[in-house]
């Protein structure tokens, strides 16, 4: 018998491991004993010392303080498109359920036409035309990922907005924003958070494979792909700088999906 | 009924080739559009205003956009997409073999991944809450959860530098037997169905569970019909819409899978073809590739969502 | 006597993933001799179907039997393996389900189906099981028996799947058929047919049956034995008769109480002659979709010039089955449906046909009770919320007066005031319609529209909230309207009644003499198809119906009348074409039909004044017997 002892509800479970890694995000690098571009050590790929907790990378800089920045990039990069993919996609999916019908088509449209092109060749594309800064990444992402947060809240505003406690509003005479706000809005909560989670583990996934190929994060700045890319020569021998970039995604996609799969099973 | 379903059909191909337009538009000019001045960038330090004039009207580059535009489509549609403004080579000469090799790993891949992903997405929902459920849950939820990348320098990692069975990097040029065939191909190829099977297997278990607690399912069971006849004979029937978009969204998903697995496995094929040509700039290919892999992947969609139509007709008895 | 079935100190328990088993059956014991019938009796949650599963074997997913033992037909149920349970169920045993729409595969043909038990028990050839397949829908009378096994789930109606179901699980000759709510999805009229034709093809097999209901009425007509079910547990078990007339158990009684609430017998004024203030007035509604015809008017009609009036102070029953256009009626008269012709008057006012064109005043003064409690609150805020809502809207109440006004309306609908900072999901689905009720009231309405109230509820709790609506009515004088398909609750609250047909409005009337006086003859059909709860009125209901009376026609009618093809006065070149007159009784009530109203007067009633209360209902000498038989005559 498993004692259970009073837990975080699941929406608290989603915020506090989210929010753990927006701290290591925003502070982390605060703690790197280095900077990140410094050369400290002649020896490369050195393993975990006293001197370098992870050891070094592929041209002797000490990993754990480049970590500590990659972590931020990935994380901070995929905040912003998650929330700009999300703010996006749940305003016009929560909106076009009130809006006239000719508003919902074109809408539609342009989501389905952006859904139709996959979306790591929609990141080679505007990488092609717009360049690889840290902006065009965010919006890139931002706008790839927008069609999928707009089709989830619309379903859910839509099946919401059949609800009889909608009907009884209207026939009070409600107004079309108290009905969204007040009505629809606080019953999409914890579908809805399920889904952001959802975009911001493909948003790491786009980005971390975009820098691995050597499209994504630019150097001198680094993220978690771009540190696998750099170091991947050290596979051969198994080395901490390839190893560890890789645990840290893993940990952070994988921590996230098991929670979000917990609350989505708890849900059903 | 069948003119029903015939609309029905119309209708989902028009949505299509409204898509359609949508990302050659998009495409287009995307690339076109906005690029750095691609005569300055060719000529490099040897730039001459006389010069970089003569190559941009040698390239169309001084016509207004829209006419571009309208050439191109011509040329796509005469199967002509231009010329590479770095090799100088035709596009189709050289994207021809580039796109043979590529159907080739998406065609094995598709071969090895969609009979596996059903049977093991069966068997999942079949055995739902067993260990073997709970441990396939949780292998498919690792495997989408991390970059395609991962999986396939882990798999490099472990099968061609710990144990070296199989090389490290696809060199086709060098099969010579179906044994070569099979080693070259290992790597690719389980990496990526690996990917792809993840993704199904959850999404055909999802499925199945929805279908199986159907109440007809109950009755069936209440009548005393056999497990497997009640899977074969009373589930699959009605999942078939379901599991067609399953498959066809993890295949789509394969494309960009196969950006990454080509890239990592030095694999020549067009996803690598145009990653490369994506940093250097080379328009011409860009878009040809993309408009190829746009295509395969709206193809793909669309007939999933007719299959799934059809599907749901004939159950209507259409 | 040997016993068929033999259940004795059954436990089932359920449990959610990782929490504690939850026991849903305590201590269940029952018998059943070769041959009868026993009707499980119980309200939702009293775990009725579970134990009708566990006969099979069966426990669904969640839930497992901890303990007892099932006999059935000689085998130990609790003890065997799946392959045997495999061979045992679908040919020992079988299981009729509750709503054959979702219990019949949608992909597979449905004579594929109905022979399935046979084919996966070996028992017979496909030839012989096709033609019993035959056999058994000729028995149960399904139209086209040798060709309806080629159609599918969806073309066929609810009635029809529901015997295909029962011709399913008959095919292997089982020993014992289960059969769970198997009419509770119907309506009346159809629900009297499936109930006569599973009977008859039950006596001549000789089968042993287990019957899940919840309607008494229904257990009369079919059981021999019965056991009452609460929270998992007997009540009470005996034979049908003792049960139903002479219940010992406290939970029994409240249960046949429930089920013979008494018609209405407080009037405020003679019923629709009087000269009283209308509140609210329909004439010529139409509401419909598709294309326009020359006139402007939709082609489809969903209501089709309705009129309708609601005198102030009383009830008006709107009845009729389902797709008969009732909810729309609600979404028109609320304003969320507009309509494409005629006129809404509430209050001496014209209404405007789109909510938002209509002012606060007539909003306020019209407030709708929805159908479904679980959906009607808004799940997100607590119920003091929800009606708060609704006083700061309407009246500018705010703060502690708000706050004191909804205990005082929770008074009012006798609920404790602690429910005021529950969620909505806390609350038992009474209570939900008894807050959705508080919520009208808090606008202080003129007229109540209630759409279906008590269609979820069961029986108790419905019949508490039909008597708290009388009550409500008498101290604070509002009217309502009161859609429903369920006549007991028309004449247990109803003042008029008005009868929808295919989105008209066939008669409107008095809800007292629905029994008696001229009737159109859907309502007769309708009045005649609710089971009394007294044994033999199925066969005498059946009798009735089944002398004179034609057979319903499969086409569609062009024009005229759209009860046509079911009428049994039909008159074929009249009633088809022609558009239908009204006809207008002297005490006022009106009848759609082509047939003089005096010629639709059962029992030789002179039809000309149907303001009858108790009227006596003589059977015999009818003048009309000849022409028409008439199903209300028994």
């Amino acid at each position: 018998m498993k004692v259970r002892v009073s837990l975080p509800s699941a929406t608290q479970r989603v915020g506090m491991l989210f929010g753990f890694w927006l701290v290591l995000a925003m502070f982390g690098p605060l703690l790197a004993p280095y900077a990140p571009g410094q050369i400290i050590d002649t020896q490369v790929f050195a393993p975990i010392s006293h001197q370098h907790w992870l050891g070094t990378d592929y041209l002797g800089r000490d990993l754990g303080s480049r970590l500590l920045y990659a972590v931020r990039y990935t994380v901070l990069i995929c905040t912003l498109s998650t929330a700009f993919s999300c703010g996006c996609g749940i305003l016009l999916g929560v909106a076009t359920t009130a809006t006239p019908a000719w508003v919902e088509q074109v809408a539609g449209r342009l989501m389905d036409g952006i859904l139709s092109i996959p979306s790591l060749l929609c990141a080679l594309l505007v990488i092609a035309a717009f360049g690889d800064s840290l902006m065009a990444l965010v919006l890139t992402m931002g706008v790839i990922y927008t069609p999928g947060a707009y089709r989830t809240s619309r379903a859910l505003a839509l099946r919401i907005a059949r609800m009889d406690y909608i009907t009884v509003a209207m026939a009070r005479g409600e107004g079309r924003l108290f009905i969204i706000w007040r009505e629809i809005l606080p019953n999409m909560r914890g579908p809805l958070l399920a889904d952001v989670g959802l975009r911001f583990i493909y948003a790491v996934l786009l980005l971390s494979n975009l820098s691995f190929l050597g499209l994504g994060v630019q150097p001198p700045l680094v993220d978690l792909g771009s540190l696998v890319r750099e170091n991947v020569l050290g596979l051969v021998y198994g080395a901490v700088a390839v190893v560890l970039p890789t645990i840290v995604i893993a940990v952070l996609t994988v921590g996230i999906n098991l929670v979000l799969d917990a609350t989505a099973g708890r849900r059903s | 009924m069948s003119a029903g379903l015939a609309r029905l059909v119309a209708r989902r191909i028009g949505t299509a080739l409204c898509s359609l337009v949508f990302v050659v538009v998009a495409i287009f000019f995307m690339t076109a559009a906005l690029p750095g001045d691609v005569a300055d960038m060719l000529l490099g330090q040897n730039a001459t205003p006389a010069a970089a004039q003569a190559l941009r009207h040698s390239l169309h580059l001084d016509q207004p956009l829209w006419l571009r535009f309208m050439h191109w489509c011509a040329g796509m549609l005469h199967g002509d997409p231009g010329t590479s403004l770095l090799t100088g080579r035709p596009v189709s000469e050289m994207l021809a073999p580039r796109l043979y090799n590529s159907l080739l790993l998406a065609g094995a891949t598709t071969v090895v991944s969609v009979p596996l992903a059903l049977l093991l997405g069966l068997a999942c929902a079949t055995w739902r809450d067993t260990h073997f459920d709970r441990v396939m849950t949780v292998l498919t939820l690792g495997v989408v959860s991390v970059p395609a990348f991962l999986i396939a320098t882990v798999a490099v990692f472990v099968f061609a530098v710990q144990f070296r069975i199989v090389p490290a990097l696809s060199d086709i040029r060098s099969i010579h037997s179906v044994g070569q065939f099979i080693l070259t191909f290992a790597m690719p190829v389980s990496t990526l169905a690996s990917i792809t099977m993840a993704q199904m297997i959850r999404m055909i278990r999802a499925c199945m569970i929805d279908v199986f607690s159907a109440p007809y399912i109950e009755m069936a069971v209440l009548k005393g019909v056999p497990p497997i006849r009640i899977v074969l004979h009373h589930a699959l029937p009605n999942a078939i819409g379901p599991v067609a978009n399953a498959i066809a969204l993890s295949l789509s998903s394969l494309l960009g899978g196969v950006v990454v697995i080509e890239t990592i496995f030095n694999y020549p094929g067009l996803a690598q073809l145009m990653v490369d040509s994506v940093m250097l700039r080379d328009v011409p290919i860009i878009q040809s590739c993309a408009l190829l892999f746009c295509l395969t992947y709206l193809f793909l969609t669309t007939l999933a969502d007719i299959v799934a139509l059809a599907s749901v007709r004939k159950g209507r008895g259409a | 006597m040997t016993h068929m079935i033999s259940v004795s100190n059954l436990e089932i328990v359920g449990r959610r993933r990782h929490g504690p088993a939850v026991p849903i059956v305590r201590d269940v014991s029952l018998d059943v001799a070769e041959g009868q019938m026993l009707a499980l009796i119980g309200e939702s949650g009293s775990g009725k179907t579970t134990i009708a599963l566990s006969l099979l074997g069966h426990a669904r997913a969640g839930c497992a039997i901890s303990g007892g033992r099932i006999m059935v037909a000689g085998h130990d149920v609790t003890t065997m393996t799946a392959g045997e349970l495999r061979a045992f169920r679908g040919r020992t045993i079988s299981y009729v389900a509750q709503n054959a729409g979702t219990a019949f595969n949608p992909a597979l043909s449905l004579g594929q189906q109905v022979i399935e038990p046979a084919r996966v028990h070996w028992s017979m050839t496909r030839a012989q099981a096709e033609h019993k397949m035959i056999d058994l829908f000729r028995a149960l009378a399904l139209p086209d028996p040798e060709t309806i096994g080629a159609r599918y789930p969806h073309q066929l109606s609810g009635g029809q799947l529901q015997r295909l179901m029962a011709a399913m699980a008959l095919v292997t000759d089982p020993e014992i058929v289960v059969f769970d709510e198997p009419t509770t999805a119907l309506d009346v009229t159809t629900q009297i047919e499936v109930l006569a034709a599973f009977r008859s093809v039950l006596a001549d097999r000789g089968i042993t049956g287990v019957y899940v209901t919840h309607d008494l009425a229904v257990v009369a007509q079919i059981a021999d034995h019965a056991v009452v079910l609460r929270h998992g547990q007997v009540r009470e078990s005996g034979p049908v008769a003792e049960i139903l007339g002479n219940p010992r158990d406290d939970y029994t009684r409240e249960l046949v109480a429930a089920c013979r609430i008494p018609p209405r017998t407080t009037f405020p004024a003679p019923v629709l002659d009087r000269a009283v203030e209308t509140v609210l007035d329909l004439s010529g509604v139409i509401v419909g979709y598709g294309r326009l015809d020359a006139a402007g008017l939709p082609e489809r009609r969903i209501l089709d010039e309705v009129s309708l009036s609601v005198p102030r102070g009383s009830t008006l029953g709107i009845i009729g089955e389902s797709g008969c256009g009732k909810s729309t009626l609600a979404r028109t008269i609320s304003g969320l449906q507009p309509w494409a012709a005629g006129q809404v008057t509430f209050r001496g006012e014209a209404l405007a046909p789109d909510i938002a064109r209509r002012t606060r005043e007539q909003r306020r003064r019209l407030q709708i009770v929805a159908q479904n409690a679980d959906m009607v609150l808004n799940p997100a805020w607590r119920i003091g919320a929800s009606i708060e809502r609704v006083l700061t809207f309407f009246r500018g109440l705010k703060g502690a007066e708000a706050r004191n006004e909804a205990a005082r309306l929770l008074d009012m609908v006798r609920l404790p005031h602690a429910l005021l900072d529950r969620l909505p999901g806390e609350l038992s689905g009474g209570q939900k319609q008894r807050i959705n009720f508080a919520r009208a009231l808090a606008a202080r309405p003129d007229l109540v529209l209630c759409d279906e109230i008590t269609a979820a509820l069961d029986p108790v709790v419905a019949a508490a909230i039909l008597e708290l609506m009388a009550e409500l009515q008498r101290e604070l004088g509002i009217s309502y309207i009161f859609i429903t398909h369920d006549l007991h609750a028309v004449r247990a609250v109803c003042d008029d009644v008005a009868v929808l047909y295919g989105g008209k409005v066939v008669e409107h009337n008095s809800s007292q003499s629905l029994t008696t006086g001229a009737h159109h003859p859907y309502t007769r059909l309708l009045v005649s198809s609710v089971p009394e709860m007294r044994a033999g009125w199925l066969t005498e209901a059946m009798t009735a119906r089944q002398a004179g009376r034609p057979e319903p026609l499969q086409v569609a009618p062009q024009g005229g009348c759209r009860f046509f093809p079911r009428c049994d006065v039909r008159m074929p070149g009249t009633c088809d074409h022609n558009p239908v007159p009204v006809q207008i009784l002297p005490g006022g009530a009106r009848i759609a039909c082509f047939t003089n109203a005096a010629a639709l007067v059962p029992d030789g009633d002179d039809g000309s004044c149907p303001d009858f209360h108790n009227r006596p209902i003589s059977g015999t000498d009818s003048p009309e017997e000849v022409r028409h038989d008439d199903p209300a005559s028994f």
